[in-house]
C-alpha cells in the first residue's frame, strides 16, 4: 500500500508536553472521520530539535513544517493536505510576520547544522525496529561481527578520533582498547545516560528519538571488548526515555540482536536498565559504578581506572548515550569521514541543547569548529527581546562563561578549556543584560553545595564557603577582601578535589569574576545590582512625572506599601517594601523604576 | 508502624525478591516501593531489610544519599517546580515561592487537606518551554505567576 502522506508529529518530552500526543490521536481519528485512512501514514517521531516553536508537525513529501500546532488543528491538516493536497498556511513556520513561510532546509535554525548523533530523531518511529533498521540500523552491528575482529572495530574508533561526550574528552578507542587488554573474564559495558546538568537535555532526546542507536553502539562495544552484559544507568525522571529503551530492548531481543547467539555469531549480549535516583556526582564514573553497585554514588579515587577495575572489580567501560549514539554511524561510513568532520583534535560533531535567553531555544547538533557565535546568532538567531548578550555559560555548574569578545572561538575540546569553560555534556545558557553573574554563581554554587557527596574535605567545605561569600555579596555585605577569598578557595577545591564534581565546582565563579570583576565590585562598593536580579540590592521607586494614579500596582502589591490618591502619582514606602517586584510587572507606564 | 503492620502488593513482593537475588539491586528496589506508596515510609525500609537481609542503617544511607527518594508522604498532587538554569534565568525561583506562597506550604510539607507538595526539581529536560513546572505528570511551560491560581484551582477538584 503506498501512502500519499507522511505525517511526523514530534514526540519528544518538550512536545509531549505541550500535548502533541493529542495532536497524534486526533489525526489518526480525523483520518479516520475523513475516510483517508489509507492515504496517510501519521508517525510519532523523536525530537526535532526546534523546541520554542513546538509542538512540530512535519508533513511529508510536501515538507510542511508546522509550528506551535494545536490538537484541534488536526483536523484542517487532514481536510487540507491530506484530502485537497494545500498546506495549512497559517501554521507554517514564518521567521517574522512579513516574511514569506519557509520549508525545513530554508530555516535558518536547521541551515548550520549536521546531525550525526541526531540522524534519526525527527525521522523515524522510535518505536519502531523496522524503522531503525531502514535507515541501515543494525548494519554497524553485522559488520562488527561478521567482517572485522574486536582489534579492527578498535583500531577504527581510535582512527577516527572519537573522544567522550560526557564532558570529559578522554578518547573512546583508547578506553575499549584498555578494557580490551585488561585481564578478566567478565567485563561490562556501561552507558551513562544520567544527564545531571541542569538545563541540558541532549542524551534525553537521543534516546526518546534513536534508543536503537545506543543499543546497537553497546552491543559493537561489547564485541570490540570482550562484553557480555551491558547496563543503562539512566535518570528516573526521564520516564518516556526509559520506555521507549525498554520497547527498543524488547524489540531487539525478538530479532535476535539482543541476548543469546546474536545473529548466529555465537555472540552473546545483555542489556539491563538501571535507574539513577537524582544524584548529580553519579556523572563521574566512579560514582556512577557504585550507584549501579545498589550503594551510595560516591566517587572513589583514579587510578586504578573503570576500564581496568569497574563494576563489581571487573573491566568496565562507561560511555555517554551520544559517544555512543555515534558509534555506528563511524563503523558503517568509516573512521576517514568520521575524522574529516571537525577540528584538528576535536572530529565528528556536539549536540547541543541551546537555552536560555535565546529567540530560538532547542537541539541542535553542529561539526565541532563551529564558532558560538554562529551557534548563538546564526542557528538561535539571537537575543529575545533584542537584549543585549553578556555571555554564555556551557558545561553546566561545571562549566565557565564565554563572553562576548571570545565568541568566534571554534568549539573544541581545547578551545573551550582555554577559555576557562569546558565542552561538558552539551549544556549551552545564555545569558542577556538582565542576568547578575554574582546571581548565577550563587546559583550554581548552591546547586554544587546540595549535589556535593561530602566525601572529601575541599568540594564540601569549600563549595558551602564559596556560597557563603557570594551570598553575602548579594546581599551587599561583601567586602573586598571577600574576590580574593572566593579566588583561593577556588582554585585550592579545582586542586585538591577527589572529583570533577569539585574539581570544577569553582568554575562559574571563577570565569564570572575574571571577566564581570566590575560588576563584583558594583556589589561591594555601591551595593548595586545593574540587572536587578539581586532582590536585595534592589529598590523600586514610582516616577511621579509618568504615574497617572491608576492604582494597579498599589492593588497588585501584596505588602502593601503603595499608597496615594487616584489620579495622582503613587509612593512606595522603601522600609515595608519585599521587593517582589510585582508593581514593575504591572504598571503600563513605565513610571515603576528599578534602580 | 513496624514491617509487619505494612502490606506490600504482590507485584512489590515479586519485585523485591527477584531483586534481592541480583546484585546491587537495592536501587531499584527503593525505587518499586517509591512507586507503590509515593515515598519510602520507614515499615517499608523496615519489611525490604527482613526480605533482602540489607541492613536496615544500609537502606537509610542509600535512602537519604539520592534526592530522588522520599521519606515523608507527599501530597496527592506533588508541584514539582523546574530549578533548572535556563528555568531559573526565566523565573523559576519566583514560581517556586508564589506557589508555595499561594499554598503556605514550605519545602517537605503538605497542605492540611492533603492535596499539595511543592518540590523543586533539577531540569525536567524541556528546557525549550521554560519556566516549567509539572503536577503529577502534566507539564505545563512558560508558565507566569499570574496563570498559578488558574492551575492550582484545575487540581484542587481532581
Amino acid at each position: 500500500m503506498a501512502y500519499k502522506n507522511f505525517i511526523l508529529v514530534c514526540g519528544g518530552t518538550g512536545c509531549e508536553s505541550s500535548r502533541s500526543d493529542e495532536i497524534y490521536r486526533n489525526l489518526i481519528k480525523e483520518a479516520e472521520a475523513l475516510g483517508v485512512k489509507q492515504d496517510v501514514q501519521i508517525v510519532k517521531t523523536g525530537c526535532f530539535g526546534f523546541c520554542e516553536k513546538g509542538p512540530i508537525v512535519k508533513v511529508l513529501p510536501s515538507e510542511s513544517f508546522y509550528v506551535e500546532v494545536k490538537p484541534e488543528d488536526a483536523h484542517e491538516i487532514i481536510a487540507e493536505q491530506v484530502v485537497k493536497g494545500r498546506e495549512v498556511k497559517r501554521l507554517l513556520y514564518q521567521k517574522d510576520k512579513s516574511a514569506a513561510t519557509a520549508k525545513l532546509e530554508d530555516i535558518e535554525f536547521y541551515q548550520k547544522q549536521f546531525r550525526i548523533v541526531l540522524r534519526n530523531c525527527g525521522v523515524i518511529n522510535p518505536e519502531s525496529i523496522d524503522e531503525y533498521i531502514a535507515r541501515d540500523g543494525y548494519k554497524a552491528l553485522e559488520k562488527a561481527l561478521f567482517e572485522m575482529t574486536p582489534e579492527q572495530i578498535i583500531a577504527e574508533i581510535k582512527a577516527s578520533g572519537l573522544r567522550g561526550r560526557g564532558g570529559a574528552g578522554f578518547p573512546t578507542g583508547i578506553k575499549w582498547e584498555t578494557a580490551r587488554k585488561a585481564p578478566g573474564d567478565v567485563k561490562y559495558i556501561v552507558c551513562n545516560a544520567d544527564e545531571g546538568d541542569p538545563g541540558a537535555y541532549m542524551d534525553r532526546s537521543t534516546i526518546e528519538g534513536d534508543p536503537h542507536s545506543v543499543l546497537e553502539a553497546m552491543i559493537i562495544a561489547g564485541v570490540a571488548v570482550g562484553a557480555n552484559m551491558g547496563y543503562i544507568y539512566i535518570r528516573a525522571e526521564y520516564p518516556l526515555a526509559i520506555e521507549r529503551l525498554k520497547i527498543a530492548i524488547a524489540q531487539a531481543k525478538e530479532y535476535g540482536l539482543l541476548g543469546e547467539n546474536i545473529l548466529g555469531s555465537g555472540f552473546n549480549f545483555d542489556v539491563e536498565i538501571r535507574l539513577g535516583a537524582g544524584a548529580f556526582v553519579c556523572g563521574e564514573e566512579t560514582a556512577l559504578l557504585q550507584s549501579i553497585e545498589g550503594k551510595r554514588g560516591m566517587p572513589v579515587p583514579k587510578p586504578p581506572f573503570p576500564a581496568i577495575k569497574g563494576l563489581w572489580g571487573k573491566p568496565t567501560v562507561i560511555n555517554n548515550v551520544e559517544t555512543l549514539a555515534n558509534i555506528p554511524v563511524i563503523l558503517t561510513k568509516g573512521a576517514a569521514w568520521f575524522a574529516s568532520i571537525g577540528t584538528e583534535k576535536s572530529k565528528g560533531t556536539k549536540v547541543f541543547a541551546l537555552t536560555g535567553k535565546i529567540n530560538n531555544s532547542g537541539l541542535i547538533e553542529v561539526p565541532m569548529g563551529t564558532t558560538l557565535r554562529e551557534i548563538i546568532f546564526d542557528i538561535g538567531g539571537g537575543i529575545k527581546g533584542g537584549k543585549k548578550f553578556k555571555g554564555v555559560q556551557t558545561g553546566g555548574p561545571s562549566g565557565g562563561i564565554i563572553v562576548e569578545k571570545d565568541l568566534d572561538t571554534p568549539i573544541s575540546y581545547e578551545s573551550l578549556t582555554a577559555l576557562g569553560s569546558m565542552m561538558g555534556s552539551g549544556g549551552m545558557i545564555v545569558m542577556d543584560e538582565d542576568d547578575c553573574v554574582v546571581d548565577v554563581s550563587k546559583f550554581y554554587m548552591a546547586f554544587c553545595v546540595d549535589e556535593s557527596c561530602g566525601k572529601c574535605a575541599p568540594c564540601r567545605i569549600g563549595t558551602k564557603q564559596l556560597y557563603g561569600l557570594l551570598d553575602k555579596i548579594s546581599k551587599g555585605k561583601g567586602e573586598e577582601a571577600d574576590l580574593d577569598k572566593l579566588e583561593k578557595i577556588g582554585k585550592a577545591m579545582t586542586k585538591a578535589s577527589l572529583c570533577m564534581l569539585g574539581g570544577s565546582a569553582a568554575n562559574p565563579t571563577l570565569s564570572t569574576l575574571r571577566h564581570f570583576r566590575d560588576e563584583y565590585l558594583e556589589h561591594i562598593r555601591d551595593r548595586k545590582c545593574r540587572a536587578g536580579k539581586c532582590k536585595d540590592l534592589v529598590v523600586y521607586e514610582i516616577d511621579a512625572a509618568k504615574c497617572i494614579g491608576c492604582g494597579l500596582c498599589a492593588r497588585r502589591c501584596p505588602v502593601p506599601c503603595i499608597t496615594g490618591e487616584k489620579k495622582k502619582p503613587h509612593v512606595i514606602d522603601a522600609s515595608k517594601c519585599i521587593k517582589c517586584g510585582e508593581c514593575f510587572a504591572a504598571c503600563k507606564f513605565g513610571a515603576v523604576i528599578k534602580r | 508502624m513496624v514491617a509487619a503492620d505494612i502490606q506490600f502488593s504482590d507485584e512489590l513482593q515479586a519485585y523485591i525478591e527477584e531483586w534481592s537475588r541480583k546484585e546491587g539491586g537495592l536501587v531499584m528496589m527503593l525505587h518499586r516501593i517509591q512507586h507503590e506508596f509515593g515515598y519510602i515510609p520507614r515499615a517499608a525500609a523496615e519489611k525490604l531489610s527482613l526480605i533482602s537481609g540489607i541492613p536496615l542503617a544500609k537502606i537509610y544511607g542509600v535512602i537519604t544519599f539520592y534526592h530522588f527518594f522520599k521519606t515523608t508522604m507527599p501530597g496527592k498532587h506533588r508541584i514539582a517546580v523546574c530549578m533548572g538554569t535556563a528555568c531559573y534565568l526565566k523565573g523559576g525561583q519566583d514560581l517556586l515561592d508564589e506557589t508555595r506562597s499561594i499554598l503556605s506550604i514550605g519545602p517537605d510539607e503538605v497542605t492540611d487537606d492533603g492535596l499539595f507538595s511543592v518540590d523543586e526539581v533539577r531540569c525536567l529536560g524541556c528546557c525549550g518551554l521554560a519556566p516549567v513546572l509539572m503536577i503529577g505528570d502534566e507539564v505545563f511551560g512558560k508558565v507566569t505567576k499570574d496563570q498559578l491560581p488558574e492551575i492550582i484551582a484545575k487540581y484542587r477538584n481532581k
